[in-house]
């Protein structure tokens, strides 16, 4: 009965957010904002994690596929085709769902705390619509760009160990990241990362928007915000996969 | 004017409050007293519309606010002010921002008419220099002064203050009640006060609603109030010392 009244009360503010804003000019100067924040600033933790986790993939492939029947270009190609399909949408997803969703849910538990919230509700805004619609867009459209610049830069690690750890061939390995390419993979990844940052930023709007009493709440909301919003990456990454590849 | 008739709300299985009915007079300071946990932060609540009561009405002008359309309550809205307790200021927006938030919202003003606006209603709350600072660097006066400055620049008719003196020193504290009671009376708006500040009461109180148990318990004005018999309001009200000697002095006058 819990899971349905958050399941139904989850869906309700959906569509106040999605109620008609009441000044657009003022929505967009803030999902500009909400575009550094949670995009821009996020691009650090996404390049460090995406250049060696590209190593590591790397270096882990070559050392199991350590076979004179197996051609090296294929390290390059695995190294590839795990970025593409699941590290950098799905891992990287869930890395954000950490640093952004807190950070969402942080952020509106502390208004709602301090009535920053009622304060907008007695003006008569649509406080749901002003404090989230700005960040669910500017996740959706800011999300993908780090995701294919982990993609690069994933695939760019996997080089560098490569190369320099002399375990495959710069040529081998760029052959391999070119061998049987699909560019539909690249919009699969494209379209679980959309889905993704509207879930990363609606789970934890929804945590932040309807948290009840102090500071000690606001992390409680911040830390459900991260492991509610993991779990639902989880099940739509899996319904996505079965929906678009299979 | 407002009026309350007959108001109940629950929250789960507690009843918070019951069959409040009272009015609130226009160009008054009304205040709303009662021990903590009494029920007067959530009748003002009820009032403005961040709760709805499981019984009653409340009137704006004699239009009930919950019988009310969307688009008559986001216009009823735009006339209220609300002080909140920790002044609700938007801590990623700067002092001339937070002031013009609502004028941005709702007006069609230009760039530069909200500007003029909101530094005219800054320099009513004597603010002054202090545009370009977030609300972290103000000090808890002056944070209430430009919470009272966001509540009127919408030419508001209806202010609420939630313990407005509540973090202040009382020289400070002071300085703020006077400002409402001078506000209420240039601006001629419907003002209600939720205290618990028995000094903000003799200072401004005029129309004074004592809440107990969720109950509406007594209504008078300030002379009744010393005056008065009711056994709970004098726990209330002569609990500190220094309303002791007040009351004592009184008596010995006549």
């Amino acid at each position: 009965m819990r899971l349905l009244f958050h399941i139904g009360r989850y869906f309700m503010l959906l569509k106040e957010i999605f109620t008609r804003p009441e000044h657009l000019r003022l929505y967009w100067k803030r999902t500009v904002e909400e575009m550094d924040l949670l995009g821009v600033k996020s691009l650090g933790i996404v390049a460090l994690l995406s250049v060696f986790m590209g190593a590591v993939i790397t270096i882990q492939t070559s050392s199991n596929i350590d076979s004179v029947w197996i051609p090296s270009y294929v390290v390059g190609f695995t190294a590839r085709q795990s970025t593409i399909l699941e590290f950098s949408p799905t891992i990287i997803s869930l890395i954000l769902a950490g640093k952004v969703g807190s950070n969402i849910a942080a952020e509106i538990g502390a208004m709602r705390v301090n009535e920053q919230i009622d304060a907008l509700d007695i003006m008569g805004v649509n406080s749901a619509g002003y404090i989230i619609l700005p960040k669910i867009v500017a996740s959706m459209l800011m999300n993908p760009f780090l995701i294919i610049s982990s993609m690069f830069l994933s695939i760019f690690g996997g080089w560098l160990a490569g190369v320099g750890t002399g375990i495959v061939s710069s040529a081998d390995y760029i052959q391999g990241v070119q061998y049987d390419f699909q560019p539909f993979t690249v919009t699969y990844a494209l379209i679980k990362t959309v889905v993704f940052a509207f879930i990363i930023a609606t789970v934890a709007a929804y945590q932040g928007y309807y948290t009840k009493g102090g500071t000690r709440e606001v992390g409680i909301s911040s830390t459900k915000a991260v492991v509610y919003s993991n779990v639902v990456i989880l099940m739509a990454n899996y319904a996505l996969t079965q929906l678009l590849l299979i | 004017m407002i009026q309350v008739e007959g108001l109940s709300k629950r929250f789960g299985d507690v009843q918070v409050l019951t069959d409040i009915t009272a009015t609130f007079n226009k160009g008054k300071v009304n205040q709303i007293i009662g021990m903590s946990g009494s029920g007067k932060s959530v009748l003002a609540k009820c009032i403005v519309g961040l709760h709805k009561p499981e019984e009653g009405r409340v009137l704006y002008e004699g239009q009930s606010f919950h019988d009310m359309d969307r688009d008559e309550k986001r216009q009823i809205r735009q006339e209220i002010g609300m002080l909140f307790q920790g002044s609700a200021l938007f801590d990623s927006l700067t002092v001339l921002e937070n002031v013009m938030f609502p004028l941005s919202m709702f007006s069609k003003m230009s760039r530069s008419d909200m500007q003029d606006r909101a530094h005219e209603v800054l320099t009513r709350v004597n603010i002054v220099d202090k545009d370009g600072l977030y609300p972290a660097a103000l000090s808890g006066g002056m944070q209430k002064r430009v919470g009272i400055a966001r509540a009127i620049v919408m030419n508001t008719q209806y202010l609420f203050c939630d313990e407005p003196n509540s973090g202040l020193d009382p020289q400070t504290s002071i300085l703020i009640d006077e400002l409402i009671k001078e506000i209420t009376e240039e601006f001629n708006t419907t003002t209600i006060v939720i205290t618990h500040d028995m000094n903000s009461v003799m200072e401004t109180g005029e129309n004074i609603l004592f809440i107990h148990q969720g109950r509406k318990w007594w209504q008078g004005d300030r002379e009744q109030l010393l005056n008065s018999d009711n056994v709970e309001l004098n726990e209330f009200i002569f609990a500190s010392s220094l309303m002791r000697a007040v009351k004592k002095a009184m008596k010995n006058e006549r």
